[in-house]
């Protein structure tokens, strides 16, 4: 689904420049679960946004569902970003003056699907994540769970192949953020292939497999939810620190 | 275009800020509100003046004669020149003269047409006269070249005369006794410009030569010139005072031994004034109406940099840099037409307000007969629809303009960026 070959990728600032990813290779197969993790600055924003088709890279090449990604315009990348990608953030980034079910309709908007339609079929979703009697609620209405609900019901009414989730706990007490995990994982159930940044080892080790990013480079590669030893890991961890 | 999401969106984002969206629209409406008020203003200003021009053809010119003020080819100063018919036909061959009228005055008589009568003066002078003086005829006709050719004893009356002396009857084809010589009544003329009056009759030149004494003698020249520039007029007016200056023997430098007046030289130069008072106004209505639109591109800026994290949102879900532009600019070219439509309504209403005000005051005059001999500054203060249309058009183009670098930058926004949490 997702393929990285020998990604570069480097900011500008003045004559300064700043070399982030630095030949990043990742194969990220249809229906898989992965957590991205890795410290602040070890490029794992930046990677979000290359995989999400919200910055071009330097170097390299990057297929996402067998289409090489390279130099598009933006109007392209919109279009394959709404078809292709869903988004869930931490901070749930919901429209404050649209209710629940404008909120989930939005992409469908951009696809041109017509109104009654399209808000017919936020319903729907609203009514898949349990939060159809919200539906007319503003976001300043609804609890953070419940917007992180109806932010995954906008990832998803667009029937995405790859779900791209920014800290999607991060705002969330951890008892809201397992149940948000929970929902995650019945959508990756369904075969939709899900990436997570995280910082946060226990949100982590929900997923099949973890990518660790150290200094732009794939420092760690924890796969098939081998917890035993992540979690050796995760305890070395907590003594280093 | 006319996607209602897209416009319940503007008028969402509208409705959340309606203090600011005000004082931004009251920016523009104020703008184009002076504007209007200005042109309307200059226009009122430049009716008034102009209007004292109708009476006459703009390009009209009038010769009299005088007294020499200066010693000439053995002639004393002092002697008076009396204009001829020579003179008359010598000027008529000019180059760049159109229209010719002589005219010859012979006093006030009295007029009688059954038991009314009155006291009018009476005027002889050539066909191109009605052209010259922008006479209106009421009924009938002017006098013509057969008049002229059988001296025939036709008149033309003022419609002052008419409503006097023929109170109910149709005055075409009446006989009118002027002294005691009975005229036929051919028309009835009516004056553009009241102050001009139009107690008098009008004879045929020829008529006036047999039946009064006039024989060459002529009191005065009126004529048109062709479409020709202020500098050629001014030299029309030289010619004619040169040639004159030869036909009489006094000295062509000597202002003071023939009147010209040019009423060309005096439209150019009075329209040249309000030529340059519009163009003032423009500029100053020009400059308030920027001054509302840089008020509106700082607002849509800063509203485009609250929006930032949303515009992010909606390109992240899919949106293309043009719907983000799209929504900027329409919420811009909204905010400045309907302002500004508004301010134009305001300005253009008080326009006509006064403008209705000032005809009811006019009429009110008229009724009580006092209006005439005033020199108008003032009339019809009203902004044309071209105008107010053209003033509309540049103000979406500004609409646009103001929205277009907020919308620039604002479908430059990068969702990652925009998105995080600071």
């Amino acid at each position: 689904m997702i393929t990285l070959k020998n990604i570069h990728k480097s900011y500008f600032t003045g004559s300064n420049s700043l070399h982030v990813l630095k030949g990043i290779d990742l194969e990220i197969n249809q229906g898989e679960f992965v957590s991205i993790m890795g410290s602040s600055g070890s490029g794992k924003s930046t990677l979000l946004n290359l995989l999400g088709i919200l910055d071009n890279y330097d170097k390299g090449e990057y297929h996402l569902d067998g289409k090489l990604i390279r130099n598009m315009s933006e109007r392209n990348a919109a279009k394959y970003r709404n078809e292709t990608l869903g988004f869930i953030f931490q901070s749930f980034n919901l429209i404050s003056f649209k209710n629940a079910m404008e909120n989930v309709a939005l992409p469908l908007y951009y696809q041109g699907v017509r109104r009654k339609k399209r808000n017919a079929m936020a319903l729907d979703y609203l009514d898949k994540l349990g939060l159809k009697p919200w539906a007319e609620h503003m976001p300043n209405e609804l609890s953070g769970g419940q917007k992180q609900r109806v932010a995954i019901a906008r990832a998803l009414i667009s029937q995405p192949k790859v779900i791209l989730a920014d800290e999607p706990t991060g705002a969330l007490d951890t008892q809201t953020s397992y149940e948000v995990m929970d929902i995650l994982k019945g959508i990756h159930k369904e075969g939709i292939t899900i990436i997570i940044v995280t910082h946060e080892h226990d949100i982590a080790a929900m997923t099949d497999k973890i990518i660790k990013l150290k200094d732009g480079n794939i420092g760690d590669l924890i796969i098939n939810g081998d917890l035993a030893s992540f979690k050796k890991n995760y305890a070395k961890e907590l003594q280093t620190l | 275009m006319f996607d209602i999401d897209k416009w319940q969106e503007i008028l969402s984002t509208i409705k959340k800020n309606k203090l600011r969206t005000f004082l931004t629209g009251f920016a523009v409406a104020w703008g184009i509100f002076m504007l209007m008020v200005l042109l309307g203003a200059g226009n009122g200003l430049s009716n008034g003046v102009s209007s004292n021009f109708q009476g006459n053809a703009i390009n009209a010119m009038w010769i009299w004669s005088r007294e020499t003020s200066m010693p000439y080819a053995g002639f004393q100063s002092g002697r008076s020149i009396q204009l001829e018919m020579s003179d008359y036909e010598a000027i008529g061959e000019m180059e760049n003269v159109d229209k010719i009228s002589a005219r010859f005055w012979i006093g006030d008589r009295t007029y009688a047409f059954q038991s009314e009568y009155g006291t009018y003066n009476t005027q002889a002078c050539h066909p191109d006269y009605k052209i010259i003086e922008n006479f209106q005829i009421k009924t009938g006709r002017f006098i013509n070249n057969i008049d002229m050719q059988y001296g025939r004893k036709v008149m033309v009356i003022g419609a002052d005369i008419q409503d006097a002396l023929f109170k109910n009857i149709d005055p075409i084809g009446q006989i009118l006794r002027v002294g005691n010589v009975p005229f036929k009544i051919i028309g009835v003329y009516n004056e553009i410009d009241p102050r001009e009056g139009t107690r008098q009759g009008l004879i045929p030149l020829t008529t006036a030569q047999k039946l009064f004494n006039a024989g060459d003698r002529i009191h005065n020249l009126a004529l048109t010139t062709h479409d020709i520039t202020k500098q050629e007029s001014e030299q029309v007016e030289e010619d004619i005072r040169n040639l004159l200056a030869k036909n009489h023997k006094f000295n062509p430098d000597d202002e003071r031994a023939i009147g010209i007046y040019n009423s060309l030289e005096n439209y150019v130069e009075t329209m040249n004034i309000f030529r340059t008072i519009k163009l003032f106004v423009w500029l100053i209505g020009i400059g308030t109406l920027i001054a509302g639109i840089v008020g509106v591109s700082n607002i849509m800026l800063i509203v485009v940099k609250e929006r930032t994290k949303e515009i992010g949102i909606r390109k992240a879900l899919g949106a293309t840099p043009g719907s983000i532009i799209g929504l900027v600019l329409l919420e811009s070219i909204l905010i400045t037409a309907l302002a500004g439509y508004v301010g134009m309504f305001l300005g253009i209403s008080l326009m006509e307000g006064v403008n209705f005000m000032m005809e009811q005051q006019a009429q009110a005059q008229v009724g009580a007969g006092g209006d005439r001999g005033e020199f108008r500054m003032f009339m019809n203060p009203t902004v044309d629809l071209r105008i107010a249309v053209s003033a509309m058009m540049l103000l979406v183009t500004a609409g646009a303009l103001a929205g277009y670098f907020p919308a620039r930058k604002a479908s430059s926004v990068k969702p990652i960026e925009a998105l995080h949490d600071e």
